[in-house]
C-alpha cells in the first residue's frame, strides 16, 4: 500500500446534488476528518432542457431547503467555506436568484450571518451572436456550425463557469458562494487548487466525487471526503457503510462521460490514461498519474428555447383481438386521426403533429417488433399532440378524443370503448423546450463573463 | 450462444450531456472480453447501423484493466424535444442485448 498524501487539501463532498437529501451525520463525519472547505453542485442538464429553459428548478423548495440548512449550519460551526455550483438546476440568474433567496430565508431563521457571494454566468443572445461573428465561438460535436441565429431561439443561456469565480469570490471573503452554472468539477476543484493542490489530483478528484456517492460501493449512501495533494488524491465514503474500491473510483470516470480517458474543462484537459487506483485501506483509495493539459480558456454554452406545445391523451387497452394485431391497430389509428383533424380543423391546425406511442409494446424504443413476439397483455396508448400554441394541440385532441376512444380494428365489429383514466380525457403537457446550443465561447480572462455580487447579512435589507 | 446479453454480466446506457448517449458494457472475464470487445457487431459501423447515426461519429474504447468495453454515440435529436421517448437514454442499451456477437479473430487490438 502506497503511503497516505502529505499536506492535502480536504473537501467534504455531501451529495451528488444538493435537494437529493443528505444526513447531519454524514456531515459531522466529514467535518471531523478535517474538511476545509464543503463542495457540491445542485445542477445539470441530465434531466432535460426544461430546467433552463424555465429557470425552474428540478428539486421542490423543500428538499433543497433541508439539504442547504445542514450545510450552512455546517458551515457556520466549522467556519469553512461553502462552495454550491450549478444553483437552482439549470445555474440560470433566475435559478440563482432562488436559491439565494432561500439561503437567506436559512440565515434569517437561523441567526447565520455568513458572506454570500452570487456568481452569475447567464449570457446575453446578442452579445454572444457578436462573439459568434468575431470568431469567439465553436462548435462542439457533434455539432459542426455556428448558426447566430441560434442564441435568439434559446430563453436562456449559461456559460458554465470553471473555478476560478469561486476562487475569487473567496479570495474576496466569501464563507458562501452561491454559483450559477459551473463545470461539476470546478466546484469541487476550486478549493484545492485555491491552495495550490496539482491541477490533474484536483480535477480528477473533483470528476470523481461530482455524484456523491456514486463512486463508492453504496451509491446512494451519502457523499465522500476528497483529500487532494500536489500528486494524487485520496477518495472516501463519509457514510460508514460504503467503502471505495480502486474499481468504484476508476470506472465513476465512465458515467455521463462520453470519453472515459479525457474531460475537457474550461482552461483545460483531464487526461486520466496514467492515472492508478491504489487501496490505502479498506475503504479508501489514492489515485495518482492524472494530468491536466492546459489549454485557451474556453467556456462551454447551453441554451434552451420553446418549440410547441403539447396535450396528452392516454387510453388503456386490454382487447385480445387489437392487441393481437397492436401494430395494423396504432397504424390505422394514426391515419384515421391525422385526417380527422385534417378535415375538420384544416388550415387552422397550422404544422402539428400526432404521435402514438403503445407503453407495453414498443413505446420506449420506437422501433419494429420481433413478429414472432406474443402479443402483450395490456397496452396504455399514449397520444401526443403537439401544435404551435397550447389550444391547438388541446384542439387537436378534442378533435380525436371521439375516435382515439372508439376506434375498432376492424370496421365490421360493433364500437368498443377503451380505457380512459381521466376526465378529462386531454392533459395539457405545456410547452416543448430543445437544448439548441453545444458549443463554447473563448474569453481572454475566466471572469469576463461572469458577474459577481455579495449579499451582507444583517444589514437593513435584508432584515 | 453468444449473445451480449450472455457475454456480459451488466450492461447501461445514459445521457453523455444533451448530445450524446453512452453504453458500457461490463465483461464476465477476461476471456470474454478479450474474444468479444472488438468483434464487428460492437464496431462503429455496426453501431452506426443500429441506432441509425452516422459511423465516423461513433467511439469505441475498450478498457482492458475494468472489463469494460464503453461505446458513445451521437442523439439523432438533441435530449428532450417533441419526439423524446428516453430523456436520460437509460434504456438505449436493451436493443444490445440481443445482438449475436462474433469472436475477432485478432483480439482486442492495443
Amino acid at each position: 500500500m502506497p503511503p497516505r498524501l502529505a499536506s492535502t487539501t480536504n473537501i467534504l463532498v455531501p451529495t451528488g446534488a444538493l435537494g437529493l437529501g443528505m444526513t447531519e451525520q454524514d456531515v459531522a463525519t466529514g467535518l471531523a476528518a478535517g474538511a476545509h472547505a464543503i463542495a457540491c453542485d445542485a445542477g445539470s442538464t441530465d434531466s432535460g432542457p426544461a430546467y433552463l429553459a424555465t429557470g425552474r428548478p428540478k428539486y421542490s423548495r423543500a428538499a433543497v431547503k433541508a439539504d442547504l440548512l445542514i450545510l450552512m449550519k455546517a458551515q457556520a460551526r466549522a467556519k469553512i467555506p461553502l462552495l454550491i455550483g450549478s444553483c437552482g438546476t439549470s445555474g440560470g440568474d433566475m435559478a440563482l436568484d432562488w436559491m439565494r433567496d432561500i439561503a437567506l430565508e436559512i440565515a434569517r431563521e437561523n441567526g447565520l450571518k455568513p458572506r454570500i457571494a452570487l456568481l452569475y454566468s447567464e449570457q446575453d443572445a446578442a452579445l454572444l451572436a457578436a462573439r459568434a461573428a468575431a470568431g469567439r465561438i465553436e462548435p462542439l460535436a457533434p455539432m459542426r456550425t455556428v448558426d447566430a441565429a441560434l442564441f435568439g431561439e434559446c430563453d436562456h443561456i449559461v456559460a458554465l463557469m470553471g473555478p476560478e469565480p469561486y476562487i475569487a469570490a473567496l479570495e474576496a471573503g466569501a464563507d458562501i458562494v452561491l454559483g450559477g452554472r459551473t463545470t461539476d468539477t470546478a466546484v469541487l476543484a476550486a478549493v484545492p487548487l485555491m491552495r495550490g493542490a496539482g491541477a490533474g489530483a484536483a480535477w480528477h478528484a473533483g470528476k470523481t466525487a461530482e455524484c456523491g456517492g456514486l463512486c463508492t460501493t453504496h451509491a446512494r449512501e451519502g457523499g465522500v471526503m476528497i483529500r487532494v495533494g500536489k500528486d494524487g488524491f485520496e477518495v472516501e465514503p463519509l457514510s460508514a457503510v460504503a467503502r471505495c474500491t480502486p474499481r468504484t473510483v476508476s470506472s465513476h470516470m465512465l458515467y455521463e462521460n462520453s470519453d472515459p480517458f479525457l474531460l475537457h474543462e474550461p482552461g483545460g484537459v483531464l487526461d486520466v490514461t496514467a492515472a492508478r487506483y491504489e487501496p490505502i485501506d479498506d475503504r479508501t483509495v489514492q489515485v495518482t498519474g492524472s494530468r491536466f493539459v492546459p489549454k485557451p480558456y474556453t467556456m462551454k454554452l447551453e441554451g434552451a428555447g420553446g418549440s410547441g406545445w403539447q396535450t396528452l391523451m392516454l387510453v388503456g387497452i386490454q382487447d385480445p383481438g387489437v392487441l393481437a394485431e397492436i401494430d395494423r391497430f396504432v397504424g390505422q389509428m394514426h391515419e384515421v386521426l391525422m385526417e380527422r383533424v385534417r378535415n375538420s380543423m384544416g388550415a387552422e391546425a397550422g404544422v402539428f403533429d400526432i404521435s402514438l406511442r403503445p407503453y407495453g409494446w414498443n413505446a420506449v424504443s420506437g422501433t419494429p417488433v420481433d413478429p414472432a413476439a406474443p402479443p402483450p397483455r395490456e397496452v396504455g396508448l399514449l397520444f401526443v399532440a403537439t401544435a404551435a400554441t397550447q389550444e391547438l394541440a388541446t384542439q387537436i385532441a378534442k378533435t380525436c378524443n371521439p375516435w382515439f376512444f372508439h376506434l375498432p380494428l376492424n370496421p365490421q365489429t360493433p364500437m368498443p370503448s377503451y380505457a380512459f383514466p381521466f376526465s378529462p380525457a386531454e392533459v395539457e403537457r405545456g410547452q416543448v423546450f430543445e437544448f439548441k446550443l453545444n458549443h463554447v465561447v473563448h474569453v481572454d480572462h475566466p471572469n469576463e463573463l461572469v458577474r459577481t455580487e455579495f449579499v451582507e447579512l444583517g444589514e437593513p435589507a435584508y432584515v | 450462444m453468444s449473445e451480449v446479453r450472455e457475454i456480459c454480466r451488466y450492461v447501461r446506457s445514459k445521457n453523455a450531456g444533451p448530445f450524446w448517449i453512452t453504453i458500457d458494457l461490463y465483461f464476465h472475464d477476461r476471456e470474454g472480453f478479450d474474444r468479444y470487445a472488438n468483434a464487428p457487431q460492437l464496431r462503429p459501423a455496426a453501431i452506426g447501423a443500429l441506432y441509425g447515426v452516422d459511423p465516423a461519429m461513433v467511439k469505441h474504447f475498450p478498457l482492458p484493466d475494468l472489463l469494460i468495453l464503453k461505446i458513445s454515440y451521437p442523439r439523432l435529436r438533441p435530449q428532450g424535444g417533441a419526439m423524446e421517448r428516453d430523456m436520460h437514454g437509460g434504456q438505449q442499451y436493451i436493443r444490445l442485448l440481443d445482438v449475436e456477437l462474433e469472436a475477432n479473430p485478432e483480439g482486442v487490438t492495443p
